[in-house]
C-alpha cells in the first residue's frame, strides 16, 4: 500500500480512536446532535482557513497573512453593508447590497494574495518573511479602519449565510464543502495543481521542465488570498460583526491541521481528504475539552504538543522506510 | 564610497537619519539628550531580544517562542522575588532568568535537530506550550511590589543630568547592560571559531555538515543563547515596569523579528549584523517614538512599521536579485 493510502487511513482509524474518548470521557453530552450541530457551525472557519494555509504549503512556502487578510476583507465587507445605502432599498433582506459586499471583500483579499505572490514570486522574498510583512501591513490597516471598534449589525440576508441551514445542514459547513471540494479539484485535476506539487517537491527541476515558476507562486497565493475572503464571509456572518484581531489563535491551528493532515512542510506532499479528516479530528477533540471544561490556554498549549507530536511521528516513520528501502 | 553603498547597514542607517530629520522638523523634543537617553533605556529590551533573534536568523532558522521563554523566566524570577527577594542579589536573578531561559531554547533546539522539524513549526508550537501552560498555572495574575533594591535599577544611571525642571535623566544601567550584551555578540560573531560557524551553517547547512561542523553542538548553542537572551530580557522588563503580566510579550515577538530584519538579517541566514540588528531596533524605536511625538494616532504605527519592512526587505531582495543575475552561475550540486 502506498504512503498516501496508508496515511489515510491512520488517519481515519486516530478519527474513530478520538470519538470514542470522548464519549468515553463526556457520556451522553458528547453523543447529542446539539453538539455536532455546534461543531458543525464552528469547524468551517478553521477549515477554510486550513486550505489557505495548505496550498502556500505545498509550496514548501507559508502564508502569515491570512487570519489578517480574513479580517481586513470582513471588515471591508462591514463597512460597506453598514455605512453605505439602508438594507431594505436593496431587495428582501439587503440581498443586493450583501451580494456587492462579499464581492468587494472577496476583491479586498485576491488583492492582498497578489501582494504576497509578486512578493514571493517575483521579488524572491522568502514566504515566511514577505507574509509576516504583508500581516503587519494587513493588519495595521484593519486596526487604523477601525480605530479599533467592532462593526456590528448586519442584513438578515448575510446572518442566514453564517446561521441559517439548507435540508437540515449547516449553511457554513456547505460553503466549507464547497470549498474544499474546489481547492481538490484545482490540485488534482488541474496543470496548475500538478505543478503546484511539482514547485513544492523540486523547483529547480519545475523550472527546468518549462514551468513558469513565479507564475505557479502567484496564482497559488492568489487563491490562498480568495480562501481568506471566503473565511471572512462565514466569519462575520456567523458572529454578526467584524474586528481587527479576531481569529490571531487559528493561526497555530490552520498550521497544526495542515501538518496532521500530511502536508508536508518541506513542500510538495498533501490532499484535502487528509486535511478534512484532520480538521474533523481536532474539532472533535476540542468540543469534547470544551465539554469537560478544560481551561482554553491549556487546549492551545495541548495543539502546540500535538503538533511537535505529529511533526515527530512523521519524521520517525520516515526515516524507518528510508533504513527499509536502503536495506 | 561604493563600498559603503553595498551594505545593507549604509541605507538603514540613512533611513534614520531621513527619519529624524522629519520627526524634529514637527517636532524639536524629538532631538534632546534626554529623549535618546529615555529611548535607549526603554528600547534595551527589544535589543536584548534581538541579538538572540539576530544569532537564530544567521543560522538560517526562525525563534518566536522567545517571548514565551521569556514569560516564563520573568514569571519564576517574579515568585522568587516576591518569596525570597531580600536573599537574592542582581547577579542571581540573571543568573537564574538565564539558566531557565538556556534550558527552554535547548528544548527547542533538540526537537529541531532530532525531528528535522522546520524552526518555525517547532516554534510556532512551543511558543504555545510555554505560554499556555505559564498561564494556567500562573492563572493569568500580575506580580508586583518588588524588594526595593530590586526597584532601584529603574533609577540608577551611570552619569546623571538634570533638566531644566530639575528632573533627573542619564545613561541608565539597563541601557549599559544592553551594550556590553551588544559587545559580546559581536566579538562572538566576527572573532570565535563559534560565530564563523553560525554563519557557515546559515550559508549552506549541507557544506557546513560535511566539513565537519557539529551542527548539534551549534544548533544547542544558538537556541540557548536564544533563550539566554530572552532570560536577560525578562529581567530587564522586570526593571523597566516593576510588574510581570503574563500577557505582556507574547505578541511582541513579531515586532523584534522586522526590527532584525530590517537591519539586514535574511531569513534563507548567513547574513546579518549586530550593527544592522542595533540600526534596525534604533529604526523602529524612531518611527515608534516619532510618529507619538507628531501626534499621529497609535493605530497608524503598524502600517508604517508594515510598509516600512515590506520595502526594506524588497528592496534588499530586488538587488540580490539584480546581481545575481549578473553573474554567470554553473550550479552542480
Amino acid at each position: 500500500m502506498d504512503r498516501k493510502n496508508t496515511e489515510f487511513l491512520v488517519l481515519l482509524a486516530i478519527l474513530v480512536g478520538v470519538i470514542g474518548l470522548m464519549w468515553l470521557l463526556n457520556g451522553a453530552d458528547f453523543m447529542n446532535l446539539g453538539n455536532f450541530q455546534s461543531m458543525a457551525f464552528q469547524l468551517p472557519e478553521l477549515g477554510i482557513l486550513a486550505m489557505a494555509m495548505m496550498i502556500t504549503m505545498l509550496t514548501s512556502g507559508i502564508n502569515l497573512s491570512i487570519i489578517a487578510s480574513a479580517n481586513l476583507s470582513g471588515i471591508v465587507m462591514a463597512i460597506i453593508l453598514t455605512k453605505t445605502i439602508p438594507p431594505e432599498s436593496t431587495g428582501p433582506g439587503g440581498i443586493g447590497l450583501v451580494i456587492v459586499a462579499i464581492l468587494a471583500g472577496l476583491l479586498v483579499s485576491a488583492l492582498i494574495g497578489l501582494l504576497n505572490g509578486f512578493l514571493v514570486a517575483h521579488l524572491e522574498i522568502s514566504p515566511i518573511l514577505a507574509t509576516l510583512g504583508t500581516m503587519i501591513l494587513v493588519s495595521g490597516v484593519a486596526v487604523a479602519v477601525t480605530e479599533g471598534y467592532v462593526i456590528s449589525g448586519f442584513p438578515d440576508a448575510l446572518l442566514a449565510i453564517g446561521n441559517g441551514s439548507v435540508l437540515g445542514l449547516p449553511a457554513p459547513i456547505l460553503i466549507f464543502a464547497a470549498g474544499a471540494f474546489m481547492m481538490h479539484i484545482i490540485l488534482l485535476r488541474t496543470p496548475l495543481g500538478s505543478r503546484i506539487y511539482l514547485l513544492g517537491s523540486n523547483p529547480t527541476a519545475c523550472f527546468y521542465s518549462g514551468v513558469n515558476n513565479p507564475a505557479v507562486l502567484m496564482r497559488t497565493y492568489l487563491i490562498s488570498g480568495l480562501y481568506s475572503g471566503m473565511a471572512a464571509v462565514v466569519m462575520i456572518s456567523r458572529f454578526n460583526s467584524a474586528k481587527a484581531d479576531y481569529g490571531e489563535s487559528y493561526l497555530l491551528l490552520t498550521v497544526l491541521v495542515s501538518v496532521l493532515g500530511g502536508v508536508s512542510a518541506a513542500g510538495g506532499f498533501g490532499r484535502i481528504p487528509g486535511l478534512v479528516l484532520a480538521l474533523i479530528i481536532l474539532q472533535i477533540i476540542s468540543s469534547g475539552l470544551n465539554l469537560m471544561g478544560v481551561n482554553t490556554f491549556l487546549t492551545v498549549a495541548l495543539w502546540g504538543g500535538v503538533l511537535i507530536a505529529v511533526m515527530v511521528i512523521q519524521s520517525l516513520l520516515d526515516r524507518y522506510q528510508e533504513k527499509r528501502r536502503s536495506v | 564610497m561604493k563600498k559603503l553603498f553595498s551594505y545593507h547597514e549604509t541605507y538603514v542607517f540613512l533611513a534614520i537619519v531621513i527619519f529624524a530629520l522629519v520627526i524634529t522638523v514637527v517636532n524639536p523634543n524629538f532631538f534632546t539628550l534626554e529623549n535618546l537617553f529615555d529611548l535607549l533605556k526603554s528600547y534595551s529590551l527589544m535589543g536584548t531580544f534581538a541579538i538572540g533573534v539576530l544569532f537564530v536568523l544567521i543560522s538560517g532558522g526562525i525563534d518566536i517562542s522567545f517571548t514565551a521563554i521569556a514569560t516564563i523566566a520573568g514569571y519564576v524570577i517574579a515568585v522568587l522575588l516576591l518569596q525570597i527577594g531580600d536573599r537574592l542579589n542582581i547577579v542571581y536573578v540573571f543568573m537564574i532568568a538565564g539558566t531557565i531561559g538556556i534550558l527552554l531554547g535547548m528544548i527547542n533546539a533538540s526537537i529541531i535537530y532530532f525531528f528535522n522539524i522546520p524552526s518555525i513549526i517547532t516554534t510556532i508550537a512551543t511558543l504555545n506550550i510555554y505560554y499556555g501552560v505559564l498561564t494556567v498555572i500562573s492563572k493569568g495574575k500580575w506580580l508586583y511590589g518588588f524588594p526595593e533594591w530590586f526597584g532601584a535599577y529603574t533609577q540608577m544611571y551611570v552619569f546623571k543630568l538634570h533638566t531644566a525642571d530639575g528632573v533627573p535623566y542619564g545613561l541608565s544601567v539597563i541601557t549599559l547592560f544592553w551594550f556590553v550584551l551588544l559587545l559580546i555578540a559581536w566579538f562572538i560573531l566576527r572573532y570565535t571559531v563559534l560565530g564563523r560557524s553560525i554563519y557557515a551553517m546559515g550559508g549552506n547547512i549541507a557544506s557546513a555538515r560535511r566539513v565537519g561542523f557539529n551542527l548539534l553542538k551549534l544548533q544547542l548553542f544558538i537556541y540557548a543563547f536564544m533563550g539566554l537572551m530572552a532570560g536577560f530580557a525578562s529581567v530587564i522588563q522586570a526593571m523597566l515596569v516593576q510588574t510581570v503580566a503574563p500577557n505582556s510579550l507574547v505578541g511582541k515577538e513579531l515586532d523584534v523579528l522586522a526590527a532584525v530584519v530590517l537591519g539586514g538579517a535574511s531569513l534563507s541566514g548567513g547574513a546579518g549584523s549586530v550593527l544592522g540588528a542595533v540600526l534596525g531596533v534604533a529604526l523602529i524605536a524612531i518611527m515608534g517614538n516619532g510618529l507619538t511625538l507628531m501626534h499621529v494616532p497609535s493605530y497608524w504605527y503598524k502600517v508604517v512599521i508594515g510598509l516600512v519592512i515590506l520595502i526594506s526587505v524588497g528592496s534588499s531582495a530586488y538587488r540580490h536579485k539584480i546581481s545575481t543575475r549578473r553573474r554567470t552561475i554553473i550550479e552542480v550540486d
